[in-house]
């Protein structure tokens, strides 16, 4: 290696009056630094600071340089490369950002806090897993919005505290595990296309609010609001809270003229809470709340109609393939738990205890993943065990498809009882799924309720029609459904 | 319920499908952009969402903040200001004892020693520290800022900012320039020089200028240069020279020989960031007003001593929650990189606190490139920072934001939700100690800082 390969070639030079920020020029030197064949580069205005720093680097300093001018001085390894670099210096130098084209428009909200900020207060829907669905919710109170949490596995006591925050604040919470809620006349989570009218519903169950709904569609009445309490409402714990609030919501809308509450059983004790509160209103109020000895859902909305002095239609009904009856288990694979609920006080009354994942007494719980032991059993794939994970049964049908080839292969099996609820954010078509595995059976009888409204994007009829034609009975009304199904089987005795 | 009549608007959070099938129904939707919170923070964040004093104490504790306002009062030294005694230091950042400081801050702390007097030789005052002859305490703990090491001893003269409201007081060092200057760590001869003239000319010039002057409204001087392209942080051109017009005639006035007069102004109007340190204590005297607000979520203070970033939080007293300082990301001056960089240090992050710096980057478009480029970057940064705050600061506008106020209060909650962290402008020290500045730019504090402070409030929620 010769000496003259390991001598550097320096080269410093002050323009006069050639001024630029700083920030550029700490980039110009970054970018003339990393240029071939150069160890050391500073462009920089000639201030006392930067100076020290060039000393500080080994530069002699230009003789006179002052703060309003602009000092070179490069170090490489040969001319060329101090060439390079100085044109690299006139590029940079020269160089204008192209800015102007990036992300000025307003970044997504990434809570709703700042949503509500920016929006003004409004409906909060939340569906986020359920462990975070109470840092949301809050949030959402605190914005002033009302909300409604479709999320589920919300522990109970979160759903006792945003309630009574929302009460401190008069606003109103729907859920947790809210399914359905029909506001301002658009439809939320599993909801129908409805028109505007004069009943308020009040729910602690997402598929009994849609069952009503596209019950009175059928009948050509419409709502004002139907408002989802969450399935847990009115347990003991909670106590009511949302539906007492959601009623005196509904008695100071003018629109409102009669009301109907439903709900899964209650407790005994909340329930004659909203009973009585319930008396205190100016507006009619109509209980479904299913129980032995209370009114079907179905009976309740024609008693609701019967109020409003509307004539109680036939519930529409779609006969499928001929059937005699039959002995063995009547089996129902629900994807709505007030449904399996409505099913199993119905077939209760004929054949005694129905074994369930969500039984109407403790005794009769099944493990829903357990082998069968061939009695009478109503399972809920909506139920929080089963959508741990996964999405609702009425989004994505397979688990629910592959119970219904087992069952409907099994000789013990009489009859299979089916919900399927359209709506938006239900499947886009539910039938073309279920038609292909109910044409196989071949064995048992196949009775559907088809929870749906004439508008529905999934077309009510053409569904009823599909299934029909796969051999299965269709009904509109659950509880027809269920005592049809009931009827198909025949004595064991 | 408003909703139940009108057109309805909903905010999803969650699944597309429920957004989706509301639009096709006509509704207005706003979409939030959501995503799990910082992992392992859930239960802290529930129980601290849930807490019933919450939202009332951090509207105390924004109210409190944004009304505050500092007045400049007076100048003095600090064995005045903060009855520091002789051989007590204060410094930078949440606690932190001398085997573990970094570089910079033991440059600063040797410097300090040897301009007190303590010491002849800079270097003779590490053994003193060591046996701890010499008291470290942070500056925070004494309502006091420092830039950078943010090293204050008894004779160095500090602004005295008071809040007419409460009466009560904030102090920050006088800035001494760029460069070689002791608050980046260096401590040679010329830096002890200039500090011994900061002592004798500097500072009892700047008294009389105050004390002929009357109170100089220092949060009004902010909220003109947050519209004059300042963010109050790495940029303070227009303060500082605002500081100028309203002190230089009671500088003249002041009856000081006419080359000490012309030696202030030059000092002064030659250092871009002179009011830094008038900038930081105003801050600081604003975000103490919110301090010890039972329930409240909102960061008072974020520090750093070169080893530690520290943040205290409203509802936590003066707790500090802390992890390890990082590298800024930046421009460095000359040749200095990366491996000569100390991690991040300075009180100076009190601005970014009240939502100035990083967080009004989109006011200060000079200093945009320092983001990585454009001034669409800077928009969309101090844009991010409103989803991390609780309000918005009433008197520091952003023109190019159609006048939005700054974002105001930075909520330890929503830094867990979003895992935004806040964005600070900063200068660089030398790693090693008597380097000085070797660049400026960005960084962020560690975010486990926040998980800890958020612990910290979920303890304190009444059962």
């Amino acid at each position: 290696m010769t000496a003259e390969a390991i001598m550097a070639v320096e080269h410093v030079e002050a323009r006069q009056g050639a001024y630029a920020d700083s920030v550029t020029l700490m980039q110009v030197s970054r970018r003339v630094a990393a240029a071939d064949g150069v160890s050391a580069a500073l462009v920089a205005m000639g201030t006392p600071l930067n100076l020290d720093l060039l000393d500080g680097m080994g530069f002699a300093t230009p003789a006179g340089a002052g703060p309003n001018d602009l000092v070179i001085a490069l170090r490489a390894e040969d001319a060329a490369a101090i060439a390079g670099a100085l044109t690299e210096v006139a590029d940079a130098l020269a160089a204008r950002p192209g800015g102007g084209d990036g992300p000025v428009a307003a970044l997504p909200p990434r809570t709703v806090g700042m949503a509500a900020r920016e929006a003004g207060a409004a409906l909060a829907l939340i569906s986020v897993p359920g462990q975070h669905a109470f840092t949301e919710a809050m949030d959402a109170l605190d914005a002033g919005c009302n909300v409604m949490i479709f999320s589920d596995n919300v522990p109970v006591e979160q759903e006792i505290r945003l309630k009574d925050v929302a009460s401190d604040r008069g606003l109103l919470v729907l859920g947790p595990d809210c399914g359905t809620a029909v506001v301002g006349g658009i439809g939320l989570g599993f909801a129908h296309t409805v028109a505007p009218g004069p009943v308020g519903i009040v729910a602690a169950s997402g598929t009994g609010a849609q069952q009503v709904l596209c019950l009175l569609d059928a009948a050509g009445v419409g709502v004002t609001a139907a408002l989802g309490v969450g399935g847990r409402d009115l347990s003991a714990a909670v106590g009511g809270r949302s539906t007492l609030a959601a009623l005196d919501v509904l008695d100071r809308d003018p629109a409102t003229e009669q009301i109907l509450v439903i709900s899964k059983p209650p407790a005994d004790e909340v329930a004659a809470t909203v009973r009585a509160h319930a008396d205190r209103l100016g507006t009619p109020v109509q209980f479904a709340l299913l129980g032995p000895g209370q009114p079907d859902l179905t009976a309740a909305t024609e008693e609701l109609l019967r109020a409003l002095k509307v004539d109680v239609p036939q519930w529409p009904h779609w006969p499928g393939r001929e059937v005699a009856p039959r002995r063995g288990a009547l089996v129902g694979l629900f994807a709505g738990g007030t449904l399996c609920d409505e099913a199993m006080l119905i077939a209760g009354e004929r054949f005694g205890p129905i074994a369930s994942n969500i039984p109407l007494q403790p005794q009769w719980r099944v493990d829903p993943r357990a082998e069968w032991d061939g009695r009478h059993v109503l399972l809920d794939f909506g139920d929080d065990e089963l959508t741990a994970g996964r999405p609702h049964p009425m989004i994505d049908p397979s688990l629910r498809l592959e119970r219904l080839a087992a069952y409907g292969t099994d000789p013990r099996t009489a009859v299979l009882l089916l919900d399927v609820v359209l709506g938006h954010g239900a499947h886009p078509d539910p039938a073309a799924e279920l038609a292909p595995v109910i044409a196989e059976l071949g064995g048992p009888a196949v009775v559907v309720s088809l929870i749906g409204a004439k508008a529905d994007p999934q077309d009510l009829s053409a569904q009823a029609a599909a299934l029909r034609g796969a051999g299965a009975h269709v009904y509109v009304s659950n509880a027809a459904a269920a005592r049809f199904a009931c009827d198909l089987i025949g004595s064991t005795s | 319920m408003k909703t139940l009549d009108g057109e309805p608007t909903l905010i999803t959070a969650g699944a597309d499908l429920f957004a989706d099938a509301a639009q096709a129904q006509a509704a207005r939707v706003v979409r939030v952009d959501w995503a799990p919170p910082m992992p392992g923070t859930e239960a802290d964040l529930a129980a601290v969402m849930g807490d019933p004093r919450r939202a009332g104490a951090n509207a105390e504790a924004l109210r409190r903040v944004a009304s505050a306002r500092a007045l400049l009062v007076d100048v003095v030294p600090a064995r005045e200001a903060l009855g520091l005694a002789d051989r007590q230091l204060l410094h930078a950042g949440p606690p932190i004892e001398w085997a573990r400081t970094s570089g910079p801050m033991q440059g600063a702390l040797l410097g300090a020693a040897a301009f007190e007097g303590l010491v002849a030789d800079p270097a003779d005052a590490a053994a003193y520290y060591e046996r701890g002859e010499f008291t470290l305490e942070p500056c925070h703990h004494h309502s006091a800022v420092g830039p950078m090491a943010g090293v204050l001893s008894a004779s160095m003269w500090v602004w005295v900012l008071e809040d007419p409201q409460t009466g009560r007081r904030a102090y920050c060092s006088l800035n001494e320039g760029l460069g070689k200057v002791l608050r980046y760590g260096a401590y040679s001869p010329e830096v002890l020089d200039r500090l011994r003239w900061m002592a004798t000319v500097l500072g009892p010039a700047l008294q009389l200028a105050v004390r002929g002057h009357g109170p100089v409204d220092i949060t009004a001087i902010l909220a003109q240069m947050v519209q004059m392209g300042d963010e109050a942080h790495n940029r303070n051109r227009a303060g500082t020279l605002m500081l100028l017009r309203e002190l230089g005639p009671d500088l003249v006035e002041a009856g000081l020989p006419s080359a000490d007069v012309a030696a202030v102004l030059r000092f002064v109007g030659g250092n871009d960031h002179f009011f830094l340190n008038l900038a930081m204590p105003a801050c600081k005297l604003a975000l103490d007003g919110a301090r010890g607000i039972a329930g409240s979520t909102m960061v008072v203070a974020m520090a750093r001593n070169g080893t530690d970033f520290g943040i205290q939080v409203a509802g936590t007293g003066d707790d500090w929650f802390t992890g390890p300082a990082q590298v800024p990301d930046g421009l460095y001056l000359g040749d200095y990189g990366p491996e000569d960089a100390n991690p991040d240090i300075g009180d100076s992050a009190i601005t970014e606190t009240i939502g100035l710096g990083g967080f009004a980057m989109a006011a200060a478009p000079a200093i945009v490139r320092f983001v990585g480029g454009t001034v669409s970057d800077a928009l969309a940064n101090t844009r991010r920072m409103y989803e991390i705050t609780l309000g918005e600061h009433p008197a520091f506008a952003v023109p190019v934001l159609d006048f939005r106020g700054t974002p105001l209060g930075i909520d330890v909650t929503k830094v867990v939700r979003t895992a935004i962290l806040p964005q600070i402008n900063t200068g660089m020290a030398g790693k090693i100690a008597g380097t000085g500045q070797v660049g400026a730019g960005l960084v962020t504090p560690p975010a486990e800082a926040f998980g800890t402070a958020l612990r910290a409030l979920a303890a304190r929620v009444p059962r």
